[in-house]
């Protein structure tokens, strides 16, 4: 199909009108607007099938995606930032109540001070929420995650939620050449929506979300921990069937000019583009580096990152958040996940971009610089006016 | 249920049987049981009223006994009977 141009908000409402999905319950919130703003466009139009809830806050916009996707609707929202954080409470009861709710989250910053830019602190404070994380860099991988996420969290060996998480404004707002897939195709490759209980199933009635004592909570917690692991073979397995008809190929973690690189840089998101820029700069410098682009980030992908660093000398980890009284989160994800490898590399923490920080290339040459050379402290502020 | 295992139990807490309410006896949470003195006992039925777990069992408009099955012991009964025939005795053991 031909290249058109849109900015990320609409490749994601675009996605949704041809995924047609039963249920969008939303509260608008920039930079996320774009995308339910345009779907209701489409609903009011009569292009689409879906039962479209503009709901009073996103609390209730989760608590109506819950009741929808418990009787049984394909069921998709959007949010960010503070919205995102307002349906913090009942992001545990969809992923408790097994539910394969697919959200789109455009990265943004948490008040206060009130700032509406892009890093990563909303979907890092739901990191332990039992969602699948996925982070594009791009608006064709905006877009392509989107299609994708209704297939992983609908799985039936999964049930799960699922974020897709696309840079607030930097991929939100940006007009953008990309390939989507025609109407038909997307069709079959969602597939029908399946479940395995409906509320409205009045032959098999079953009670959903009961109280769940000492005796059974934890059991449940332990099969979220259990289905967790089940989904990067799915993530996987999906991506290898949207590769056959996109021919575009994804993996959850990807690397670039590694093979022979001492030293690489890692970051998720749109950062991850610019990262391959500077690798490509470097490289014609004459200098052994790579970069590492990490798409999902729940369930984390310990093994695999481990083993794409062996006998690389130094990796910095570029952290669009920051933990305040630790680091940025996922460096010590990364540094645990090579803590049994013994020849593993120096491992280096780069916080960057915090409220909408422009991230410049010049810096991310600066942060290579600093592996080459052996140089920066275990924790570095990348940026900021100290 | 037939397993209490996380890999086999229904997930995220569903019960996939209905009416399985029935199975939950909730007089297991009693730590004090109520006793009633036949010969004070005027079968008001104030105590059939007031009770929130319908553990007052009635026969022919009589008071006959307590469903220790649901009783819950929480007194009521006995803070509301009117001729003081209902005490709270310690469950033993």
């Amino acid at each position: 199909m031909k290249k058109i141009a849109m900015n990320g908000d609409q490749a994601i409402a675009l996605s949704w009108k041809q995924v047609d999905p039963d249920v969008v319950a939303s509260y608008p919130i920039t930079p996320q607007t774009i995308i339910v703003e345009t779907f209701s466009e489409y609903v009011a139009d009569g292009l689409v099938n879906t039962e479209y809830v503009c709901a009073e806050s996103e609390h209730s916009a989760m608590s109506i995606c819950i009741g929808a996707s418990a009787s049984g609707a394909r069921t998709a929202t959007a949010t960010a930032s503070a919205g995102l954080a307002f349906m913090w409470e009942v992001l545990y009861v969809a992923s408790g109540m097994r539910l394969p709710i697919v959200m789109v989250v455009a990265n943004r910053a948490l008040s206060g001070p009130i700032n509406i830019h892009c890093d990563h602190s909303d979907a890092m404070g739901a990191r332990d929420s039992g969602w699948i994380q996925l982070f594009g860099e791009n608006v064709q991988e905006a877009y392509d995650n989107s299609l994708m996420a209704f297939r992983v969290a609908e799985h039936m060996d999964i049930r799960m939620p699922m974020m897709t998480c696309l840079d607030g404004f930097i991929v939100t707002h940006s007009l953008e050449r990309f390939e989507p897939l025609p109407d038909d195709v997307v069709k079959s490759f969602v597939g029908p929506f399946k479940y395995r209980h409906s509320l409205l199933d009045h032959k098999n009635p079953i009670t959903m979300g009961p109280f769940d004592w000492t005796d059974y909570y934890f059991e449940h917690k332990y099969q979220q921990v259990e289905a967790m692991k089940r989904v990067t073979p799915v993530v996987n397995s999906v991506a290898k069937d949207f590769a056959k008809i996109s021919g575009r190929d994804y993996q959850i973690i990807e690397p670039y000019k590694l093979e022979d690189a001492d030293y690489a840089v890692l970051a998720m998101g749109s950062t991850a583009g610019t990262l391959k820029e500077m690798v490509d700069e470097l490289r014609a410098e004459g200098k052994k580096v790579g970069s590492i682009k990490l798409r999902l980030f729940r369930p984390f992908p310990s093994a695999e990152l481990a083993k794409m660093v062996e006998g690389l000398k130094g990796v910095a980890i570029m952290d669009r958040a920051v933990s305040i009284g630790a680091e940025g989160p996922i460096f010590p994800e990364a540094r645990s996940a090579l803590y049994d490898d013994k020849q593993r590399p120096r491992l280096i923490n780069y916080v960057y971009g915090l409220g909408g920080r422009d991230i410049r290339p010049e810096e991310l040459k600066h942060v290579f610089n600093q592996l080459i050379h052996n140089e920066g402290d275990t924790v570095n502020y990348l940026g900021v006016r100290k | 249920m037939a397993s209490d295992k996380a890999s086999e139990l229904p997930e995220g807490g569903m019960i996939t049987e209905a009416g399985s309410s029935r199975k939950y006896l909730t007089g297991d949470w009693r730590s004090k049981r109520p006793e009633c003195d036949e010969l004070k006992c005027t079968n008001c039925l104030i105590c059939w009223i007031y009770c929130p777990d319908n553990s007052i069992i009635v026969k022919d408009g009589k008071r006959v006994g307590f469903k220790l099955t649901h009783c819950k012991g929480c007194g009521i009964c006995a803070n509301q009977c009117p001729a003081n025939a209902i005490t709270m005795k310690d469950e033993v053991g």
